[in-house]
């Protein structure tokens, strides 16, 4: 009898078990929604109003500091050796360099002698020394920075962004890549060759996509698109490695900014422009400025990095959309960065 | 109209579950009862209201006719017939006479006497499609978010809905469900075709029987399920492609807003990795 009872529980039992299995990695209804398309498409964003709330929190903008003085002496005169702020006013430029300790170099690197605070770029002996490599970096920096400002308003807008949209206070922010150093290209011997894929890739939102489309997609200016613009096809198309590398690259825009597919695509044709949401145009956009931070500023400055800071093929730290998105879709919540500190604009005449 | 000798005899009164003898009869060749009625009443409103619907858009394209669901800010509300309230009556209409269709089974099956099979397994469908109309916009918050009645526009909600999640493939319930679809048509395939070798032994010679059946596949694979289990087999595949595909859709949104690759980090983050 007892024997019979059993029998009979183990399959409820069974049930439960297995149900409790398929939700222990899941989250808990009702989700957030948000149309943004004609009704009946599924042309909506979706998400967690608890994972929306933790990081709308982890992504606070610093406090401003203070604005400084725009008239009196220029930085040029003031200072030595100042080739990228020196139309700034002295009191301007103070202050950049104090919000940039902030932002940068509050506590320096754990576990290095490579200085915190000011020292983390300057000889403070002689703060014009351009010794340190950190600070040719630095200056380097700001002149990215401002022409991210002013010349890639298509993307960043009127809002802009400072040393921190990327640093959030480490010295070299988080969320970067290295060529090749997305997963592992080889496995057990007789598995052979991985070609960088098959690996649960964190910077491809875990898919087993080619862990780096973006030495091809970010750096070199390779073609993106791989879908036909016919409905049929009419030659040969694009391999399916191609196409692998090319949604590799959407799943980090998609996990970098926090949103899925349907925020800048109607998935019906994803190259039709006139099905589009308008967001694809801002990311359209985003890819030709990353590419362009990407080979002309962060991958040169390799060249003076220390060995212990380069990726395993020996390139310099480079940038991808989690870089300055860290999961939102405007960084640091739309911040207006660039009105809190004019000074990192357009250099003034 | 015409009937087989046979067949007289299988027209037996009683088995309804509601209204007794009222509807207790056969049109042609066709039982009727209570739930015959209802499910004529309800397929004739919802299809006249398609064909409404469809003359107000002005358009006839088989292809794009579309009733689309309401928009989201309607939330679990009524919605203006031309806004998606002709989706939420249709919806109605369609539950309605696909209940009205499994209910009329049930009275058949009474009738003559048999087991539930049917109606049980197109019960199975009708869940899928309550699943995707009804359980999950209202675990979301929305009628909204159910299908558009469109051969198209479904089509576009379907792809749409597979991109929220970054890659489907990765839900885990998808991946059960593509697999009892291909597994079922694979048994229906082997089923079909050592049933036809068997009944077509070739010109001459006798038709074989089950135990040759059995004893083919004993020795192609040591193994036969036999002639009941085949089909027990069969309904399981074909009705757990169906759960798996409820199950898909119901746990994409209510239960998970992220890409479906980034589900399976809890696997990556078991503390028995070295």
């Amino acid at each position: 009898m007892s024997t019979s009872r059993l029998t009979s529980l183990r399959l409820p039992a069974l049930v439960a078990f297995g149900v409790g299995l398929l939700l222990a990695g899941c989250e808990a209804p009702p989700p957030e929604t948000k149309q943004i398309g004609y009704r009946g498409l599924a042309m909506e964003r979706v998400s967690n109003p608890r994972t929306v709330a933790a990081l709308a929190e982890a992504n606070q903008a610093p406090e401003v500091v203070p604005p400084g003085d725009r008239d009196g002496p220029r930085a040029a005169q003031a200072y030595q050796n100042v080739k990228v702020l020196g139309d700034l006013s002295e009191t301007e430029f103070t202050r950049v360099m104090v919000a940039m300790t902030g932002w940068v170099a509050p506590g320096g690197v754990a576990g290095s002698d490579e200085g915190q605070g000011c020292s983390y770029c300057h000889n403070l002996n002689n703060m014009a020394d351009e010794s340190k490599y950190q600070y040719k970096t630095a200056r380097r920096m700001l002149q990215m920075t401002r022409a991210i400002n002013s010349t890639w308003t298509s993307h960043v807008g009127a809002t802009g962004v400072t040393c921190y949209t990327c640093h959030r206070g480490n010295p070299i922010p988080q969320q970067t890549w290295f060529t090749g150093a997305g997963g592992p290209t080889q496995t057990a011997n007789f598995a052979g060759w991985r070609d960088g894929q098959n690996f649960p890739g964190p910077k491809v939102g875990f898919a087993s996509l080619p862990t780096d489309p973006f030495s091809a997609l970010l750096e070199k200016a390779e073609q993106i698109r791989v879908t036909g613009l016919t409905a049929l096809p009419t030659q040969q198309g694009e391999p399916l490695k191609t196409a692998e590398r090319t949604h590799a690259l959407m799943m980090q825009m998609s996990t970098g900014l926090g949103v899925n597919c349907t925020f800048c695509h109607n998935s019906r044709s994803f190259g039709e422009w006139a099905d589009s949401p308008p967001q694809r145009a801002s990311a359209y956009h985003g890819i030709r400025m990353v590419r362009d931070l990407n080979s002309n500023y962060l991958a040169p400055l390799g060249a003076i990095y220390p060995a212990a800071k380069l990726g395993p093929e020996g390139d310099a730290a480079k940038a991808i959309c989690s870089t300055c998105h860290q999961g939102v879709s405007k960084p640091l919540n739309g911040a207006p960065m660039l009105s809190d500190y004019p000074e990192l604009g357009a250099p003034r005449n | 109209m015409a009937m087989l000798s046979f067949e007289r005899k299988y027209r037996v009164r009683g088995g309804t579950l509601i209204g007794g003898d009222l509807f207790d009869f056969w049109i042609g060749p066709f039982y009727v009862g209570f739930f015959g009625v209802t499910g004529f009443f309800f397929t004739f409103i919802g299809v006249a209201l398609i064909f409404y619907s469809a003359a107000l858009d002005g358009n006839w394209n088989p292809w794009t006719i579309s009733i689309a669901p309401p928009d989201l800010k309607y939330g679990l509300g009524l919605a203006p017939l031309q806004e998606g309230g002709f989706w939420q009556i249709i919806t109605i209409c369609a539950i309605g006479s696909f209940s009205s269709w499994a209910l009329r089974e049930v009275e058949i099956c009474r009738k003559l006497g048999m087991g539930y099979h049917v109606p049980f397994a197109f019960s199975v469908a009708i869940f899928a499609y309550v699943t995707l109309v009804v359980i999950r916009p209202f675990l979301m918050g929305a009628w909204g978010h159910g299908f558009p009645y469109g051969i198209f526009s479904h089509l576009d909600w379907v792809s749409n809905v597979g991109y929220q999640y970054l890659h489907f493939h990765y839900n885990p319930a998808h991946m059960l469900a593509v697999t009892f679809f291909f597994t079922t048509t694979l048994a229906l395939a082997l089923h079909g075709a050592l049933v036809l070798s068997a009944a077509n032994p070739g010109k001459g010679q006798a038709v074989k029987t089950p135990e040759h059946e059995n004893a083919y596949f004993r020795d192609i694979i040591g193994y036969s399920v036999g002639t009941i289990g085949i089909h027990r087999l069969g309904l399981f595949l074909a009705l757990s492609a169906g759960f798996w595909s409820a199950v898909c859709i119901v746990i994409s949104g209510p239960f998970w807003t992220r890409g479906w690759p980034e589900w399976w980090t809890w696997w990556l983050n078991l503390p028995v990795w070295g």
